[in-house]
């Protein structure tokens, strides 16, 4: 690894003017950021530890909604009263994600940062639009399975968003709290990841040296009921080929406010609004579920070796509806 | 990408200290050691090269197979992905701190012994720790399906899974009886 310079400030203001003062990276858990600069993907000359920050408090606002720090880990929010309690979909999700160990360590910011799978982004070598704007993306004719997307990719690069976390905060709603050199300021979840578009070296919404201080949460909706469907290779400790987080209400029989979203077929967590207007006002069934998960792979794009995760993610969504609504739509739905 | 113009002092620990080198304190197994290192030291690298504890492994050197799982403030972390400064003020238990010190094995020594739960070796240290931290959270179940879940990130290529999970029931009826 690289050499670099290390700084452990101990306010958010003194973080941000250590990270503007060189090439810098935030460093949460590491376990992105050191993954990536062992093989030198990553190349901060300064690392700006943001341990000592204290921002590491889940706390209930007077809104109801629920502000998590960005420093809280991922077994800590999963295993949270209030998340366990009002955001099923969200302790599921973390918990299926990576392994035990790095859960232990990865945190909410570092996760909603983290960089994607793909091989050729990884390797250093091959053309990589992400890594190397311009240079073309390797993976459109190569070898294109497990880590790509089939919605939002562009002729630039199809890499897929590999978190499970932002998948659940896509389906519950959330802001996430930036502090930078020009003070404070709240992005929708929705607008924090950026599709690859013609600029796929641009992940996210985040300006120079900002900070991530928070993610809340939209505040639970009453009676809502909520899961999480992760499809791999192996049973556990694997990236999504696809996933599902679900929320609704069931209200005199009928689904009311649904909210879908997928993980591990779209390169950025996937809202499906399309299929939650099909569900929205109707009573649950195999048929209404059906229509909702093609209407989600409308404006898909399969590639040589990923088409099989349109009728997979398709599935994802009858399942995880199925599992929500009590309704058996397959054998095996869990 | 680094194109900023480097400025030798920015970010030291040290603003008049030249050299990079910083110098940190890790508490390994209730022992306190004063270490001088450079900032990109990781914990795994720490504590095999420079305090000589080897029996964490270096598999992947990625967070992907577990061999370098060591336990840090009651929880199991992969110490090739965690800086050694992050670990400062913690207490980190590596497979040397298990056993008492007049040589009694932990349970789940005794249980990896008893159950042959390994074969060539090299992944049995992060697997032990693993297993310890386990068993001592109240938050996972027991049952074998929860047990494997919690150490899936634990690979071993000899394929001893079976008798691995036989010695971490084993120990848990252990360590419960007691
Ligand atoms: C083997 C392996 C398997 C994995 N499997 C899964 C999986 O199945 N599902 C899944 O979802 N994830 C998985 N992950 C990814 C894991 O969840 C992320 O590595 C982790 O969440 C990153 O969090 P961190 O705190 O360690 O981030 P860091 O490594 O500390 O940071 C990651 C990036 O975010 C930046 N950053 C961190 N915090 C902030 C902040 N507050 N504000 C601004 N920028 C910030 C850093 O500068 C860096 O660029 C896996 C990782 C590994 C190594
Ligand atoms: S898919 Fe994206 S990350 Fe992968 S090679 Fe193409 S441009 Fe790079
Ligand atoms: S060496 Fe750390 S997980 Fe493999
Ligand atoms: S015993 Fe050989 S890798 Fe597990």
């Amino acid at each position: 690894m690289r050499a670099f310079d290390y700084a452990r400030p101990g306010a958010v203001g003194a973080a941000i003017a250590a990270h503007a003062k060189a090439d810098s990276a935030y460093l949460a858990g590491g376990t992105t950021l050191l993954d990536l600069a062992k093989i030198d993907i990553m190349q901060p000359e300064q690392v700006v530890d943001i341990n000592g920050l204290g921002l590491d408090r889940i706390e209930r606002l007077e809104d109801g909604r629920v502000r998590v720090g960005a420093l809280v880990t991922n077994t800590a929010l999963a295993r949270h009263e209030l998340i366990e309690t009002h955001y099923p979909v969200l302790s599921q999700a973390l918990l299926s994600g990576a392994s035990t160990q790095l859960r232990n360590k990865a945190t909410t910011g570092g996760n909603v940062m983290q960089r994607v799978r793909c091989p050729y982004f990884r390797d250093g070598a091959s053309p990589c639009n992400k890594r190397e704007p311009g240079s073309g993306c390797s993976a459109i004719g190569g070898v294109n399975r497990e880590t790509f997307a089939v919605l939002g990719t562009s002729e630039q690069c199809i890499a897929a968003h590999p978190s499970d976390m932002c998948v659940a905060m896509a389906a519950i709603g959330a802001t996430v709290s930036v502090h930078g050199p020009k003070g404070t300021r709240e992005i929708d979840f929705g607008a924090f990841h950026l599709l690859p578009g013609s600029t796929p070296e641009r992940e996210h919404a985040l300006e120079p040296d900002e900070l991530i201080t928070h993610v809340t949460l939209n505040a639970p909706e009453r009676d809502a009921r909520s899961g999480y469907l992760k499809l791999r290779d192996r049973a556990s400790y694997q990236f999504a080929l696809a996933s599902c987080a679900a929320q609704l209400t069931l209200k005199g029989g009928v689904i009311r406010s649904p909210r879908i979203a997928l993980g591990g077929v779209a390169t950025k967590p996937w809202r499906a609004l399309e299929a939650e207007r099909i569900l929205e006002g109707k009573a649950p069934s195999k048929a209404l579920f059906e229509q909702a998960a093609k209407a989600a792979f409308k404006t898909a794009t399969a590639y040589e070796h990923n088409a099989f995760k349109i009728p997979l993610g398709q599935h994802a969504i009858i399942a995880e509806l199925g599992k929500l609504t009590g309704l058996a739509t397959t054998q095996e739905a869990s | 990408m680094a194109d900023a113009t480097l400025d030798a002092t920015v970010g030291h620990v040290d603003p008049d200290d030249t050299s990079s080198l910083q110098t940190i304190e890790l508490t390994v197994n209730g022992q306190t050691h004063t270490l001088t290192l450079e900032p990109n030291v990781v914990l795994l690298d720490a504590l095999r090269e420079r305090l000589n504890l080897t029996g964490a492994k270096k598999g992947c050197d990625h967070g992907q197979c577990g061999a370098c799982t060591v336990v840090i403030d009651g929880r199991a972390m992969n110490s090739c992905l965690l800086l050694a400064a992050l670990a400062e003020g913690q207490d980190i238990t590596t497979i040397e701190g298990l056993a008492d010190e007049d040589g009694t094995l932990h349970p789940i020594q005794q249980a990896f012994l008893e159950h042959d739960a390994y074969q060539c070796g090299y992944c049995t240290a992060g697997q032990m720790m693993m297993a310890t931290s386990i068993l001592n959270d109240k938050d996972i179940a027991k049952d074998p399906a929860s047990i494997k879940e919690a150490m899936s990130g634990n690979i071993c290529r000899c394929g001893a899974y079976k008798n691995i999970l036989d010695a971490v029931q084993s120990a848990h009826r252990t360590i419960e009886g007691a």
